[in-house]
């Protein structure tokens, strides 16, 4: 539509960059020039000098760093893809008609709703190793003959934390799924089951169409935050035990803030960055290709 | 449809299981944070609490020096002020700027609203170092003032974003023929898409201040006590540590957790149609 009025957009967005290139832009193009320097958090930026690309190599060769993105990948992979497989489940469970579907679809919300922290506070209550409610039931039911410190095991811990956040975040794509469901055709499945086909030739020719697309959006948008996850890692574990559960985020948070080496700090926050911009752009592609801008 | 038997029992088991997993890691919170401290470590442990215990809570609400109370109580009132003075913040600058992106085609104004896009998905680690510098040359750590002006990276896109897709939900006919009867840009959308567009742009703020509150990254680096800790900061710290008071832990989570879980009950329509057009992330 053509503007009624005549005024520049750019007074209109005026504000908002300005407050975007305070926050965002000037940070961004700070933190690039920062990893090639060996600033310190407390020196200030006034004694930082020059290093070229060191850190950089520096990080790449550091096997605590590579270690901690073996963990990242690990925690990504396992996450996304256990929420996906329950997000999926749960939503196609949710779209068939049963007594109670309106009240479990609002039951969707609470894990989504749920502060991140208050997530990880709530699973390392339920983890804890001599009075946790997982503990107490695994051992009274005879699964398990003694109690275990889930979080306190470096095998375990990862798997852990996984399963806290694999709670909390599946039904951010079940809601997503479950939206596409219900503008899936129903005369099409009618049509499909008349042809004879099965249940899962069904979900294969009627429902995957329909629910591939939004799916893609939902498994990149929750690949971009378990990229760069933080919290959850904080207050359930802080990295531990024996590092196991470091991920980059932590590795850049401990480098600047308790070793203090801002440049170095820098240069991994970028190289987290940088696999973050991949998917980014992959998301941000998906979402033009899908919605009419 | 009908089902046969077996399926229809299968379903119902599923739900219930689908039930029971989602309530059990809420319900057990609820149950610690209600229980007498007695319970909390008694072995083989009470799944059921020998008696109702409000003291978590009281402890919680009850204002004294150095006591958690004091710490939870002046948290609330840090992270009260950092969302919504970050979600006003963000509102203003960002309704006029939303405006713009859904009614201006042009390249420039798209392209500026795909970078903005792009921000909303950067990772704080890049930005976190240089904001240390800026509040601390501004004076503005460990306070909610510089909390607001952070926090703004986060919402300020988002609302952007969200109230983007309200303006182009409505019909243009009506602010044409409010240019035609001579009102300017600036008239046009005060009275007439702002009111028009009120229920996306309140359904934005409610999300940004949802963004704010469970904000955890910046608050934990820019804040270091009670002065501008919020209550993400103020229960992870509850939480920390091996000797810890499960209910008063239970307690503080459960409180923390209660307006953003009333928040997304309210809103569960915006809630998906907002996930649907990816401008709500995890």
């Amino acid at each position: 539509m053509q503007r009624p009025g005549s005024i520049s957009p750019w007074r209109l967005l005026a504000p908002m960059l300005a407050i975007m290139a305070a926050v965002v832009g000037y940070p961004v193009v700070q933190t690039i020039a920062l990893a090639f320097t060996d600033a310190r958090l407390l020196g200030g930026l006034g004694s930082a000098h020059w290093v070229g690309l060191d850190n950089f190599i520096y990080a790449l060769t550091d096997a605590n760093f590579l270690s901690a993105t073996a963990h990242t990948l690990y925690f990504a992979i396992l996450s996304v893809g256990f929420e996906t497989l329950f997000g999926v489940l749960v939503a196609l469970l949710l779209n068939e008609k049963f007594r109670g579907r309106t009240v479990c679809r609002a039951l969707l919300v609470l894990p989504w709703a749920l502060p991140t922290i208050v997530n990880a506070i709530m699973w390392r209550l339920i983890y804890q190793p001599d009075f946790g409610v997982l503990n107490a039931v695994l051992t009274q039911t005879g699964v398990l003959s003694g109690y275990r410190g889930w979080l306190g095991d470096p095998d375990s811990a990862m798997n852990a934390v996984v399963l806290a956040d694999v709670w909390k975040n599946y039904p951010l794509v079940a809601l997503i799924v479950l939206a596409a469901l219900q503008n899936a055709p129903a005369d099409l499945y009618e049509a499909a089951r008349l042809d004879g086909a099965g249940a899962f030739r069904r979900f294969q020719v009627v429902t995957w169409p329909v629910i591939a697309p939004p799916l893609l959006v939902a498994i990149v948008l929750r690949s971009i935050e378990a990229l760069k996850v933080f919290d959850i890692v904080y207050v359930m574990t802080r990295g531990g035990p024996a590092s196991a559960t470091k991920t980059m985020s932590f590795f850049v948070y401990e480098e600047s803030f308790r070793f203090l080496r801002v440049g170095s700090g820098a240069s991994y926050a970028l190289i987290v960055v940088l696999i973050c911009m991949v998917l980014v752009t992959v998301y941000m592609r998906l979402l033009r290709h899908g919605q009419p801008a | 449809m009908k089902r046969s038997r077996l399926a229809s029992t299968l379903l119902y088991a599923a739900v219930l299981l689908f039930v029971l997993v989602t309530l059990a890691p809420v319900a057990w919170l609820l149950i610690l944070s209600l229980s007498p401290p007695a319970d909390l470590t008694a072995k083989p442990l009470r799944f059921i609490p020998s008696q109702i215990d409000l003291s978590h809570y009281r402890r919680l609400l009850d204002f004294g020096a150095n006591t958690p109370g004091e710490a939870f109580l002046l948290g609330l009132r840090n992270s009260l002020g950092a969302s919504v003075g970050a979600t006003l913040v963000s509102m203003l600058v960002s309704i006029p700027a939303a405006w713009a992106f859904a009614r201006y085609r042009r390249r420039a104004v798209t392209a500026t609203l795909y970078v903005v896009l792009a921000t909303y998905m950067t990772p704080a680690v890049a930005l976190v170092l240089p904001l240390y510098f800026m509040l601390s040359a501004l004076h503005l750590l460990n306070s909610v003032t510089g909390l607001i002006i952070v926090y703004c990276a986060i919402l300020t896109p988002f609302t952007a974003w969200f109230i983007k897709s309200a303006f182009d939900a409505l019909p243009d006919e009506i602010e044409q023929a409010a240019a035609m009867d001579g009102a300017g840009v600036f008239k046009t959308l005060l009275y007439v898409s702002l009111p028009l567009a009120r229920a996306g742009i309140a359904t934005a703020a409610l999300f940004a201040l949802l963004l704010a509150w469970d904000e955890f990254f910046f608050a934990l680096l820019f804040t270091s006590n009670a002065d501008a800790k919020t209550l993400t900061v103020t229960i992870a710290d509850f939480a920390a540590g091996r000797a810890t008071d499960f209910g008063l832990v239970a307690a503080a989570g459960l409180l923390t957790a209660l307006p953003p879980v009333l928040i997304a009950f309210g809103l569960q329509k915006a809630l998906i149609s907002g996930l649907t057009t990816g401008g709500v992330k995890g």
